[in-house]
Formats: structure tokens, C-alpha cells, sequence
């Protein structure tokens, strides 16, 4: 094999692949999840010589890549970047591309392609990767020359970060990453047909202003939109300002500490109680960086018909996409949040607010307590949680799986500051967990990240114990086995009649698995042994997996049947 | 349910690969039929111009161009109904000289559609029709019924807007105004 001479100059001019690296590093990036392979050596070879530079997390799988990035992309706030090779690397990846469009990460995902002159030829690992991703990004663009990569990058960076983040794959055709050009380095500022934030109208800041001033129950829902727009304290302002009572999608939930007076919980299908009635009751809905997503809505002929819609979003596109506004405000949530609240009166809603608490009493009752203070019996997922939660001060990043252990943890953790929750909302990808908590463990090095996961989304990404091994990450991960597939077990038992199709899980000693990898772990099925368990797991140094059994039929209550009004709420009272 | 009406796409965007598919999958997702299609470079350089039709509800056609404009490469997107533009069609019909000597006269014909011959010799002529898609329609009816039509061919549509000023100078202006906020 000719020995590539990448990243050697020749004269002014330096190889695609040293373009590539330098233009990461120009973009701020100092971590990349990837895997390497034959149609992107040229790119890894050039890493080598940046290793000190550009920190290379070496995944098990390109599915994984995607995944840490984005964990990494979401505690952070930077843009993640995966770095993989050719065909059936860049079909790995597009899980994670689909789910980061979905929930609007920063993701830049780099994928080799073969060399120009054999593109369109069904070449050895050619995919077209492009033609794929356009759907599943917010650009996807095929580099085939030298001269282009530096433009191409700083578009991505600038496409994948501003407006409404999203994924951008660039692929990387082999003869550009081997090609020579000459290299400068410039930022796109602005791209003629693109506008991120589209602009704000007055009359729309003083509509809501006078809708929310004259509001009497006025109800807000918060998005990660907040937290994208880092509008986490001109949302406190606010929502003080009115006085008005907030709930939160799974994506923007930690945009309000848990204790916060006016955060009244989860929307939703498994969403508190008081929030979910409350929307079918409130005269003004204050929808901020949220898209009405059908798990929150349930069904739209019967969502919050009595409320005038107040809609904040900087994507013109989710404006009217579900539920008609009555105004819509355009922007970037940071400034439209503080131009309305300028407009506003210092108001109260006591009896609104204090209206809550019945809910509250009646969920803690019958849901709540049952769940993070069983007393007997086996262990429930709830308490875990709590108990977790707890020993890490409420202050740890909270990454989840999908299924009930998703529903539990984000219902039961809690937070004091922003950027807390690594999730697969709009996806709901099983096998997110462990990679995304990688990446999130690379994001926020000085926090304390766990993973809550199930025994059937580890098992999806369970090679990734070997990127822990490797790159010695310190994330905590506790599963809840429960044998089975919960969450679908879960619709079985109440929808189907239980029939319980496939859902059991004949399970290996996951133990030994992490062992195997070098990871510490300690199983329990004994709940007087939990709180030193969980114990032990924080202060350890390092990976830890604790297992822990807990209730077989364990079922997620509140839950609104998919597709029914929000206020049909099932407690499991009966 | 709303009614399904005609509606008329018009989108300006960059000139780069892949275009297409980005639009086309987009009309693809929500399960809308493209009637018709003409893409062609517009007044402006390096800007495309795409003339979509499709019949869809009010509703829809508003959420596909919203997903459309969203996209990076593409400038702008709208949508407008049959009696807010002026638009044309151009058909052409391939018919054995044969069969039309046959008719004897033609020149009623050709008086009544305004049709152009672009081309006569002794095995066919070609003949050419532009128009509203009843007019190019109805020449087709008309010809398959006398004599036979050997080939037939219709364009997608193309059209401009009854208002005034042109779209696409305002647009590229205010586009101008909003990023130089930016600078």
C-alpha cells in the first residue's frame, strides 16, 4: 500500500485531510468520537500528528459516535463531531443523525466517502450518504475537492449551531482528503439563503405582552428551545414577572431548578397531573421552545380548545404545525423572552397556582409516594431514582435510555442547573443511554453523569463498555432490570389485552459483562442493601454499574393512552 | 375536510446538487402528488427557479412550503392559487402527415387553437400548443378522436404573479437587510 504523505507540506499548500483538522480545531472542537476505516485512513492518519490537540474517543460502534456526540453536544452546548468512515459506517451513524434532527442537537458528523472518480460506480464501502441523509439533516454536503473542505466546514459549523441547531453531515470524498490546497480559515458569518432567527415583530411582542397581562390563568410550556437560546434566567424573569405557573417537555426539562416555586412538573403522557388538566383549563397557553409534539398533546381536537395560544419559537416552520396561535412570537427565545417581559406587568396568580396543589396531593398519593416509598415488595424503578438523585446532591447530568426507565428517571430526578438531561426525545432511540452518556462525561468532565438504562436498550449499545475501558470514562450506570421490555410490556398489559408478545428478556449476568471490561458494578435485589449500593457507586472512582432488580410488572403511571385528550389520565388506582 | 384545490409552489434557491431531492421529499413525506414540474435558472444568476403544482388542502400546502423555505439552500418559498397567477403550459403533438392530409382542411383547426406547426414532412408533423392545461387537453381529445396522436408531450407549468412587483428583487432586498443585521 502507497504510504500517504498527508500531512506533509508542499510548499504553501497542505493535504485535505490536514484542512479538515485544522478547520476542527479553528471551530473550537477538542473532542471527536469516531472509528476509523478504509475510506477516511488518510484523515486518521493525519490525527496522529494532532493528538495532542484534538482528543480522538476511539467508539465500538459508529452508531455510538453519533450518539456521544451528541450527549456531548447537549451538556456542553458546543457542537458535537463523529468522525467515521465510508458505507456501512455512514448507515451506522444515521440513528444517531435522525435523532439529533429530531431534538435539535449541534451535531457536525464527518463520513469518508470513496474517491470522486469512482462515485455513482457501486465501489467498495460506497454509500450515498448524501441522498440518505438529506431527510435526516440540516445540510448534508459531499466534499470532492481539496479547495472546498475549509468553506465546507465552517458552513457546517455555522448551519449545525445557529437558528434551530441540527445534524450536518459532510462527506468526504478519499481523493480530497489526499489532495493538496492552499489552507485559510474563515468563519462563515452568513449564508444568503439561510436565515437562523427569523425577526421578531413588535406588534406580535406587545399582543402576547397584553394576553399574558390580561390572563388569569395563564399556564406556560417550556421546551429545550430555552435552553438552546441559554434563556434559562430571562425565562425565571419571566415566568416571576407574571407569576405564572410552568411545565416542561422531557427535552427542557432542568431549564428550572426542580424547587423552583412556579415549576409545576412534566407535560405529557407520563407528565404530572396538574399540568396536563391544567392545559385543558388555562385561558392562555404560553408555548416557549416547545412543538407540540403528540406525546405531549395527545389527542389536538381536544388540547386546550378553551386557551388563547401564545407560541415563542425560532423556527417559523412548528408555528401553526399542530396547534393554532393566537400570536406567534418569532425569535430567539433570549431576546423575545425579555422584550415581552419588558411589556408585562408585575402580576399574581395565587389562586391559579395554589389551584395546583390538589393535583399534586391527589399524584403524590396515589402515584407518587406508592413508587419512591413502596415500603415492600420489590424494588421500584421510582426509588432508585430518588434515592440516586439524592445522593448526588440533585446536581448530577441525568442521561437516560428509552422506555420506562426513561419515564422514571426524568420524572423522578432532580436538578439545580441547566444542561442536566441527556435524553432521545422525539426518537426515543433504545441504546442511547450508554454512548450518550460517554459523550456527556466528555461534555461536563467535572460533573457527576448517570446513566439510567433497562436491560433492553444497554443491550443495543452494550459494546460501548469497551469505549469506557479504553478511554477510561467515569459515567455511573445503573440498570433497572426488570427482564423484560417494560415500556411495550407495559401497552401489552393495558391495550392488549396482556398478551405479552415478545417482551421477555432472557438476560446474560451484566456483572460479569462489565467485569469482563474492567468496570466495577454490584448487583441488588435486596432493598435494605440499595442506599450503601448507590452509595458505594458515587464515591467510586470510575465506571461503576450497579444492576439493580426491581418490579417485574412494574407499570409508569400517570399515563394518558396514546391519541386521548390530555385530561384522560390513567393513575392506576384501579 | 377543507378542499382539495390546485396550488402553485414556486421556489427560488441556490443552484446546487441534490436540490431536487431535497424538495421532492418533502411533498413525499406528507404524501402529495407533484402534477407538475419545471425548473429552469431564473432572472438572477446562479438562482433557480422550481414551479411545482399539486392539488393538497390549504392547510398542507401552507406546512410543505414552510418545511420547503426552511431548508438552507433555498432562498424562498410560496404558494399561490390558479386566479392570483398568470401561468402557461406548452404541449406538443407528434400526428402522422398521412392521417391530417385526411381531414383535408386544417386551417380551422389551427385558427381555433392558435396552434404553431414547428415541423412538416411527408412521414409526420409536429405541432405545438401553449396554454392552460384544458387547452393543451382539449387539442389532444380533439386530435386522438379525428386522427390519432402518434406522440404527446406536456411541460410542467410555468408562472408569474398578477402582483405588481416582482418577488424575487424584494426578497433577495429584505434578505439583504436581514443579514447585514447580522454583520
Amino acid at each position: 500500500m502507497k504510504k500517504t504523505k498527508s500531512c506533509k507540506m508542499d510548499k504553501k499548500k497542505i493535504s485535505g485531510s490536514e484542512i479538515l483538522i485544522r478547520s476542527l480545531l479553528e471551530e473550537g472542537v477538542d473532542t471527536v468520537f469516531g472509528y476509523p476505516g478504509g475510506a477516511i485512513i488518510p484523515v486518521f492518519d493525519c490525527l496522529y500528528d494532532f493528538r495532542d490537540r484534538l482528543k480522538h474517543i476511539l467508539v465500538r460502534h459508529e452508531q455510538g459516535a453519533t450518539h456521544a456526540a451528541q450527549g456531548y453536544a447537549r451538556v456542553s452546548g458546543k457542537v458535537g463531531v463523529a468522525l467515521v468512515t465510508s458505507g456501512p459506517a455512514a448507515t451506522n451513524a444515521i440513528t444517531g443523525i435522525a435523532d439529533a434532527m429530531i431534538d435539535s442537537t449541534p451535531m457536525v458528523v464527518i463520513t469518508g466517502q470513496v474517491s470522486a472518480s469512482l462515485l455513482g460506480t457501486d465501489a467498495f464501502q460506497e454509500t450515498d450518504v448524501v441522498g440518505i441523509t438529506q431527510p435526516i439533516t440540516k445540510w448534508a454536503y459531499q466534499i470532492r475537492r481539496a479547495e472546498d473542505i475549509a468553506w465546507a466546514v465552517a458552513r457546517a459549523f455555522y448551519i449545525a449551531s445557529t437558528g434551530r441547531p441540527g445534524p450536518v453531515v459532510l462527506d468526504f470524498a478519499k481523493n480530497a482528503q489526499t489532495a493538496f490546497a492552499e489552507y485559510e480559515y474563515k468563519k462563515t458569518e452568513h449564508i444568503r439563503s439561510y436565515l437562523p432567527t427569523p425577526d421578531t415583530s413588535v406588534q406580535c411582542l406587545v399582543e402576547a405582552a397584553r394576553l399574558i397581562n390580561e390572563a388569569k390563568k395563564p399556564l406556560a410550556l417550556v421546551g429545550q428551545g430555552v435552553i438552546l437560546s441559554n434563556a434559562e434566567a430571562e425565562l425565571k424573569a419571566f415566568l416571576d414577572k407574571g407569576d405564572i405557573p410552568a411545565a416542561w417537555t422531557i427535552l427542557g426539562l432542568s431549564s428550572m431548578p426542580s424547587d423552583y416555586r412556579l415549576n409545576k412538573g412534566m407535560l405529557g403522557m407520563h407528565g404530572n397531573v396538574g399540568p396536563n388538566m391544567k392545559t385543558n383549563e388555562c385561558d392562555v397557553l404560553i408555548a416557549i421552545g416547545m412543538r407540540f409534539d403528540d406525546r405531549v398533546t395527545g389527542d389536538l381536537n381536544t388540547y386546550a380548545k378553551q386557551a388563547k395560544v401564545i407560541h415563542f419559537d425560532i423556527d417559523p416552520s412548528e408555528i401553526d404545525k399542530n396547534v393554532k396561535t393566537t400570536v406567534a412570537v418569532l425569535g430567539d427565545a433570549k431576546y423575545t423572552l425579555e422584550e415581552v417581559t419588558r411589556r408585562m406587568k408585575q402580576n399574581n396568580h395565587t389562586d391559579w397556582i395554589d389551584s395546583f396543589s390538589e393535583h399534586e396531593k391527589q399524584e403524590k398519593e396515589i402515584v407518587i409516594d406508592r413508587e419512591i416509598a413502596p415500603g415492600a415488595g420489590p424494588i421500584k424503578m421510582g426509588e432508585v431514582v430518588n434515592l440516586v438523585s439524592e445522593a448526588a446532591g440533585h446536581d448530577a447530568v441525568l442521561v437516560t435510555d428509552v422506555g420506562q426507565n426513561q419515564m422514571m428517571s426524568i420524572r423522578y430526578f432532580k436538578f439545580k442547573r441547566t444542561r442536566s438531561i441527556v435524553t432521545s426525545g422525539g426518537l426515543g432511540t433504545m441504546g442511547f443511554g450508554l454512548p450518550a452518556a460517554i459523550g456527556a462525561k466528555f461534555g461536563a468532565p467535572d460533573r457527576t453523569v448517570c446513566l439510567f438504562c433497562g436491560d433492553g436498550g444497554l443491550q443495543m449499545t452494550i459494546q460501548e463498555l469497551g469505549t469506557i475501558m479504553q478511554s477510561d470514562v467515569d459515567v455511573k450506570i445503573i440498570l433497572l432490570n426488570n427482564q423484560y421490555l417494560g415500556m411495550v410490556r407495559q401497552w401489552q398489559e393495558l391495550f392488549f389485552d396482556e398478551r405479552y408478545s415478545e417482551t421477555t428478556m432472557k438476560n446474560p449476568d451484566f456483572i460479569t459483562i462489565a467485569k469482563a471490561y474492567g468496570i466495577a458494578g454490584k448487583k441488588v435485589s435486596d432493598r435494605s442493601e440499595l442506599a450503601a449500593a448507590v452509595k458505594e457507586m458515587l464515591e467510586h472512582k470510575g465506571a461503576y454499574l450497579l444492576e439493580v432488580e426491581v418490579e417485574q410488572f412494574g407499570l409508569v403511571y400517570p399515563m394518558i393512552p396514546a391519541g386521548t385528550s390530555v385530561t384522560n389520565i390513567l393513575l392506576g388506582d384501579k | 375536510m377543507e378542499e382539495k384545490k390546485l396550488y402553485t409552489v414556486t421556489i427560488f434557491s441556490e443552484n446546487t446538487v441534490g436540490l431536487l431531492n431535497q424538495i421532492t421529499i418533502i411533498f413525499t413525506r406528507r404524501q402529495l402528488n407533484i402534477e407538475t414540474l419545471s425548473v429552469s435558472p431564473s432572472a438572477l444568476k446562479g438562482i433557480h427557479k422550481f414551479t411545482i403544482t399539486a392539488f393538497a388542502e390549504q392547510d398542507m400546502i401552507e406546512k410543505v412550503v414552510k418545511q420547503i423555505d426552511k431548508r438552507v439552500d433555498i432562498l424562498k418559498a410560496y404558494y399561490n392559487t390558479d386566479d392570483e397567477l398568470v401561468f402557461q403550459e406548452i404541449a406538443l403533438y407528434k400526428i402522422s402527415t398521412d392521417e391530417l392530409l385526411k381531414l383535408g382542411s386544417v386551417e380551422e383547426m389551427i385558427r381555433k387553437y392558435n396552434i404553431r406547426v414547428l415541423e412538416f414532412n411527408k412521414d409526420y408533423v409536429v405541432l405545438e400548443l401553449t396554454g392552460h392545461y384544458k387547452d393543451t387537453q382539449a387539442l389532444f381529445d380533439e386530435l386522438s378522436h379525428r386522427i390519432g396522436v402518434l406522440q404527446f408531450i406536456r411541460s410542467g407549468r410555468v408562472a408569474i404573479t398578477r402582483s405588481r412587483k416582482e418577488r424575487l428583487s424584494d426578497m433577495l432586498a429584505e434578505m439583504e437587510r436581514k443579514l447585514k443585521k447580522y454583520k
